[in-house]
């Protein structure tokens, strides 16, 4: 993993409240996991930052390392990793993810 | 590349002897699955540590040959 990324990834997941490291971007998703996630922040009416590890192989990699975790997407909150589609999804319908949104002190706004 | 159900079947049984797992083919094309292993060695360990412990057991495939899953994880009741 090159500083560069690393330091790219630092950055991010502590200057946003809400990183989502994902293929394609929360206008496009490009992978059913993805869109998944963002559908689910949506809902929950949640701003996030959505990077798309496609656009850079480097960086896809470099996000894989950096949490020790094979997939994406990966959700950062507070530069905490909370998990991948599989966790968010689970957390999102026992409520466990608008819990821990609250805790973390994000805002949160549905429609 | 997708891979043969009763491969993945195999890799997690070895992994997991004393598991229940459910391996689902989602669309039936070999490339999206979903596992559901129901196991006492996930109790008192956090979500992302039970994943941690199944996605080190997949290692050599996830990502790769296996293109999409979906993992599950239960402790016993």
């Amino acid at each position: 993993m090159t500083n560069d990324h690393l330091d790219f990834i630092k950055r991010e997941i502590s200057e946003n409240d809400i990183v989502l490291f994902m293929k394609g971007n929360a206008a496009m998703p490009r992978c059913g996991f993805s869109a998944n996630v963002c559908q689910i922040l949506n809902i929950v009416g949640v701003k996030y930052k959505d990077i798309d590890v496609l656009q850079n192989s480097d960086l896809r990699q470099a996000i894989k390392d950096y949490t020790d975790w094979p997939t994406i997407p990966q959700l950062y909150v507070k530069g905490e990793f909370i998990g991948g589609c599989d966790i968010i999804k689970e957390m999102y319908q026992n409520g466990e993810l608008v819990d821990l949104l609250k805790v973390k002190q994000i805002l949160i706004l549905p429609d | 590349m997708p891979i043969e159900k009763i491969f993945l079947d195999q890799i997690l049984i070895n992994a997991f002897p004393e598991a229940k797992i459910v391996v689902r083919d989602l669309v039936g094309d070999g490339d999206h699955y979903e596992a559901t292993i129901t196991s006492n060695i996930f109790k008192d360990k956090t979500r992302i540590q039970q994943h941690r412990i199944v996605n080190n057991a997949l290692k050599d495939i996830l990502g790769g040959d296996l293109h999409a899953l979906s993992i599950i994880t239960k402790t016993e009741v």
